[in-house]
């Protein structure tokens, strides 16, 4: 048990190196308890674009901005926000931008705000709805490879991809 | 019969500039920027501009997109001037985007709204910004630094300075309603924006 939850606090970190490492430079968010690790490394970083966004439609703009650039970026968001980029993610169906997106899931294992299980029931679906590529990481040890791997598919192939991190892996939140 | 509000706000004088002037009067040197327009005027005056030339991405839906994509364009293309052209319209589906633009403070980023006060695309509505709502307090609350507002042919020779000089800005350029410049243009977004990268990157 010590060694899972050694595992469980390092993930993050790591994954900021990844990603870095990849190339990304632009961090978009929504502030997220999910991402919060990412977003201070991205706040304390001074060769990376730590981009508060007011809502998550935003991000989707801006990173399609970044590859007309020759940047990369990966947008934060929690599965309340992926419904607010539907009609965004026409942009980035439509001019085949790059897209890289980390959703901390809502609404499903373990939830106890009832608020939250339409949109995150309906996260998949809607995602996939919009031609975006849908991977999954429930446990510390699939966050690397599953990043890695979408990282590949986005900045290599020319794909969307979301990579839900999921409530297993990130903790209920208590209420 | 129901009628919209107009707001004690719209205590400005009557607009007379005609845009298919004012906007290339006021842009004038198209190719000093990267340009990002917002859809639908605002993206086929840049196109026109410039003969549908591959430092424009206008867009043609995904309405809101423009001032994001521009400051990601400028965050990741310091060197460069970044030009955001785009309509109230456009502008007021996304207004929040002007608050974390001028969070991020990039230097090198104008963003100029085309204020027709109307939807010129879908039957010429009044829009917000028609009934008095104005975009350049908004942008001013923003935190944007410098804002400045075009009514009359003799504010264009400021505008026109600080698209260049003038840093992180917003400039408000009020327009009669009437139809924009308009030139066939690729409406595929991912021909403009392979075009888009090759011309700036060499790359697809």
């Amino acid at each position: 048990m010590a060694d899972q939850d050694k595992d469980a606090a390092a993930w993050p970190d790591a994954l900021y190196e990844l990603l870095r490492a990849r190339g990304v430079t632009q961090f978009a968010y929504v502030p997220d308890a999910g991402h919060k690790v990412l977003i201070n490394r991205s706040l304390a970083d001074p060769d990376a674009h730590s981009v508060a966004l007011t809502t998550e439609e935003e991000g989707v703009a801006l990173l399609a901005g970044a590859d007309l650039g020759g940047g990369r970026g990966v947008l934060l968001m929690q599965s309340s926000g992926v419904g607010n980029c539907i009609n965004m993610l026409s942009l980035t169906r439509g001019g085949r931008f790059p897209l890289l997106t980390l959703v901390s899931m809502r609404g499903e294992f373990g939830e106890g705000n009832p608020w939250q299980f339409p949109m995150g029931q309906a996260t998949p679906k809607v995602l996939e709805a919009m031609g975006v590529i849908v991977l999954r990481a429930d446990q510390p040890e699939e966050v690397i490879p599953t990043v890695s791997a979408a990282l590949t598919m986005v900045f290599q192939s020319g794909e969307a991809v979301a990579v839900l991190l999921g409530q297993r892996l990130i903790g209920a939140k208590q209420f | 019969m129901a009628q919209l509000n107009k707001l004690s706000t719209s205590n400005l004088p009557a607009a007379v500039l005609d845009r298919r002037q004012a906007v290339p009067a006021l842009i004038e040197h198209p190719e000093d920027f990267l340009m990002v327009g917002g859809l639908a005027g605002a993206a086929q005056e840049l196109t026109a501009m410039t003969n549908d030339g591959p430092a424009v991405f206008g867009l043609g839906g995904a309405m809101g997109a423009a001032p994001m994509m521009g400051l990601g364009l400028a965050l990741a293309q310091p060197g460069r001037r970044v030009l955001v052209a785009t309509g109230d319209g456009e502008l007021l589906m996304n207004l929040s985007a002007l608050a974390t633009i001028a969070l991020m403070a990039p230097k090198n980023l104008a963003v100029i709204c085309v204020d027709n006060g109307h939807y010129g695309e879908t039957g010429n509505q009044d829009s917000h910004t028609g009934m008095g709502v104005r975009l350049d307090t908004v942008a001013t609350g923003c935190g944007f630094p410098v804002v400045f507002t075009i009514n009359t042919e003799d504010d264009l020779p400021e505008g026109r300075r600080l698209l260049r000089e003038g840093g992180l800005c917003f400039i408000l350029l009020r327009v009669k309603e009437g139809p924009a410049l308009k030139v066939k243009r690729s409406l595929s977004p991912a021909v403009v924006r392979t075009r888009f990268r090759m011309a700036l990157l060499g790359t697809e």
